[in-house]
């Protein structure tokens, strides 16, 4: 396009009165701005360049950048994509019968150094998940009943559900727990014990 | 050749009684200094655009017997959380002046500004003959506020909460409705969160013959939404409550037989989580709907196929992305009254798509929508033979606003920006008014906007150009723009500057982390009177850093109020005095 690229030179300062900043500033290259752009990936150089050739390189660049480091989620940028909050408030994924994405719930294990996260998904019932407990974290787990809970050992699994409360795992059908399951807690120790035996 | 003022006052102002549009009327007042003088004491109606361009005392002076105000507040990218809390746009200083100049105000139109209780009980309180209350995108008041206005107001034709952040301490508001309230035109409170009574509302309904707007909020469940409908078969809007429930066969029938009763329904919106059986409920109304709003109905493409090929008289739609480009086909194809599609997405923060949603879906609308004039497409790839289709095949389009939801993206096909694509965009579409901009731009399309987009008056750009004469284009070619709104473009002091007389000829503009200067935005301050420059920042005074660093954000507005008074600690005004004192 050749008729408007003449502004680079010819912005009409002088016309208007008004000049940049202070003495002794100089006026070409503008410096990379102080202020993070709240961009992960912004390859763009921020300067004022109009080079074509260089924009093209930079969007190169930028698209090299971008595959390179891409985030897995792009909540890093404030205010993008533009959505108001409470559009945002109503995002559930649909979970729907053929997901392939798991029912990940965090483990933790009593006196463990650091948690463990599983896939409810994996497991048929409730042999298999604390079979899966049992080697992952190292312990036996006794056997349950209706009546007595876990008996047999220090050991017993727990889980909080949907309306906060830390519950027995077994007791309800395993559909039932892997949709109100949050999280798991292995409890030990007399603590255990008390949530197992009847009063 | 007649004499202005050879016709009596009288005649003169019944004569301006039949001029209803803002623009005209002003056009009125500057014909001559008595036409200015017999039209201001006549003008009942009046919106401020920016609620701190004028003062309360300003506008009374001029206009004394407003029944009518709409007034807006934060700027726009207030709704992405771009503007700090506490920014500005508390309206309570202009209830305050109107509580006592217009003691027969009748309609209050609020939007993105700060509302209290206390001055939701103002108004009640004030105004004798209260009838219209617009709160949209509004914050800062609670139900107690509401309270106040069912109780006291006792001709409320309308009350609308769009869109606003309310607290819901109490949820008993609605019950403050006296027994005598019949006047209810209109009742909007989808953004509430909290239960209200439903007894109140069953009676409030019923009552209110002449309810032709109810939208409910999550908080009414499907099982009272039959009862409502029957008090109402004369509504005209209705927005659910949630749409779903255990699939009982006498609830779904009560359900259908109440939406047979609705003959005169026009829009539908609300649908919070929805149960697909319950759907068919609503087929019998489809056929007349004009309007659709299922952007929180998280149901899949074929209920959503189902639902609109069966309103051929659509004219608006707001979707989700499950629609896929499928779905738009069918709109495609029964639609052919639409003007207006909104496509959200569902799941924006994935790194890969969720639905199988492209161009192609709003190509196929294009093509086969004749009248569609109104475009919102979030989607995740987008090329420049696209937007040229559409762009060819629209060129009545007046809003179009397209987001990819990767930052820069580039034409998914060629790797190309996608220069060309909007270019043809503002170059086809001659009555474009508002743009939003997204993907990878360089500076050549604003040589194009500025080239083309002489009608533009609202232009959005995100992560878009390569330095200053991207935005010199824009400020020097769009001869009708009013609001231009910039985040992350690397647009510095030259342009600004350079096209420092334009900004007054425009509402606002907005730049978040560009490259202005804080030298330039004091140098720009003191030379432009009529123009406030706000340095918003929150890393502490602009003065304690380099002049040459950049300012997080700017907003410029022209005004005849000057600086305001309110700002909080991290807004400063670039102002005579300002530059004057740090010199």
């Amino acid at each position: 396009m050749e008729s408007t690229v003449t502004y680079e030179g010819d912005l009409n300062l002088k016309a208007t009165e008004l000049r940049l900043g202070l003495p002794g500033t100089d006026e070409s290259e503008r410096e990379k701005p102080m202020v993070p752009v709240a961009v992960r990936n912004n390859k763009r150089p921020l300067t004022g360049s109009t080079d074509e050739s260089k924009s093209a390189s930079c969007a190169s660049d930028a698209r090299d950048g971008d595959r390179e480091t891409r985030p897995a989620a792009k909540e890093q940028v404030v205010g993008w994509p533009p959505i108001r909050s409470y559009r945002k408030n109503s995002f559930q994924p649909k979970k729907t019968e053929a997901d392939p994405a798991g029912i990940y719930v965090k483990v933790s294990m009593d006196g463990a150094p650091y948690l463990r996260k599983i896939d409810l998904k994996l497991y048929k019932g409730y042999s298999e998940l604390l079979k899966a407990l049992e080697d992952m974290f190292k312990f036996t787990i006794g056997e349950y009943s209706e009546r007595e809970g876990y008996n047999g050992s220090e050991y017993a699994p727990t889980y909080e559900d949907k309306d906060g409360d830390w519950m027995l795992v077994g007791d309800v059908p395993w559909d039932m727990f892997i949709s109100s399951c949050k999280r798991m807690r292995i409890m030990k120790g007399s603590e255990a014990r008390g949530l197992g035996s009847c009063a | 050749m007649l004499m202005a003022h050879s016709f009596p006052e009288e005649v003169l102002e019944h004569v301006f009684s039949f001029i209803r549009s803002e623009k005209d009327r002003n056009a009125i007042s500057l014909v001559c200094k008595s036409w200015y003088e017999i039209e201001r004491w006549c003008r009942h109606r009046l919106f401020i655009g920016n609620c701190y361009a004028v003062s309360p005392r300003i506008t009374i002076r001029r206009f004394p017997e407003l029944r009518s105000v709409s007034l807006k507040g934060k700027p726009h990218f207030a709704d992405f959380n771009l503007v700090p809390q506490g920014w500005g746009g508390n309206v309570y200083p202009w209830v305050a002046a109107m509580a006592q100049a217009y003691p027969w105000l009748e309609e209050l139109r609020l939007k993105r500004m700060v509302v209290t209780d206390d001055t939701l009980e103002l108004i009640s309180r004030s105004f004798k003959n209260f009838k219209v209350l617009v709160l949209s995108s509004c914050e800062g008041f609670t139900t107690d506020g509401l309270a106040a206005i069912a109780a006291n107001c006792r001709n409320l034709r309308e009350l609308d909460l769009r869109e606003s952040e309310v607290d819901d301490p109490s949820g008993n508001w609605l019950s403050h409705f006296p027994e005598s309230c019949t006047s209810l035109v209109s009742l909007s409170f989808a953004c509430l969160e909290g239960e209200v009574s439903f007894s109140a509302l069953e009676r409030l309904v019923g009552r209110c013959t002449n309810l032709k707007t109810l939208r409910l909020n999550q908080a009414v469940p499907l099982d009272k939404l039959p009862n409502l409908l029957r008090r109402a078969p004369q509504l005209v809007d209705l927005g659910t409550g949630v749409y779903s429930a255990e699939v009982r066969p006498e609830l779904y029938s009560k359900l259908a037989g109440a939406f047979l009763g609705c003959k005169e329904l026009k829009s539908l919106s609300g649908f919070w989580e929805v149960l697909p059986a319950y759907l068919p409920a609503i087929y019998p109304v489809c056929a007349g709907l004009t309007s659709l709003n299922l952007s929180y109905a998280t149901i899949q493409g074929p209920d959503l196929i189902k639902l609109v090929s069966q309103c051929q008289s659509l004219q608006r739609l707001w979707v989700l992305d499950y629609i896929e480009d499928n779905g738009l086909d069918t709109l495609a194809a029964s639609c052919k009254d639409l003007q207006e599609l909104r496509v959200f997405p569902s799941d924006p923060y994935s790194a890969e798509p969720n639905v199988s949603l492209t161009e192609q879906g709003l190509v196929s609308v294009s093509e086969g929508c004749p009248k569609l004039q109104s475009v919102l497409y979030f989607c995740r790839q987008m090329s420049n033979a696209a937007l040229l289709t559409i762009a060819r095949n629209r060129p009545n389009m007046t809003r179009f606003r397209l987001c990819i939801i990767e930052p820069q993206a580039p034409d998914y096909l060629t790797l190309q920006p996608l220069d060309a694509g909007f270019g043809a965009i503002v170059e086809h579409c001659n009555n474009l008014r508002r743009l939003s901009l997204s993907g990878l731009l360089t500076d050549r399309v604003f040589e194009y906007i500025g080239t083309h987009g002489k009608k533009l008056e609202m232009l959005s750009l995100a992560f878009a150009g390569d330095g200053d004469l991207g935005l010199h284009n824009v400020l020097s070619g769009c001869k009708s723009l009013r609001k231009l709104e910039i985040r992350d473009c690397p647009f510095g002091d030259k342009a600004l500057l350079a096209n420092a007389l334009k900004l007054e000829t425009m509402r606002s503009l907005w730049m978040s982390s560009c490259s202005v200067s804080f030298g330039a935005c004091k140098l720009l301050g003191q030379k432009m009177q009529r123009l406030n420059v706000e340095v918003i920042d929150e890393r502490g005074p602009p003065d304690s850093r380099p002049d040459n660093c950049s300012v997080e954000r700017l907003y410029v507005y022209r005004s005849v109020a000057g600086p305001r008074l309110d700002k909080p600690n991290f807004v400063w005004t670039m102002d005579e005095d300002f530059a004057l004192k740090l010199s």
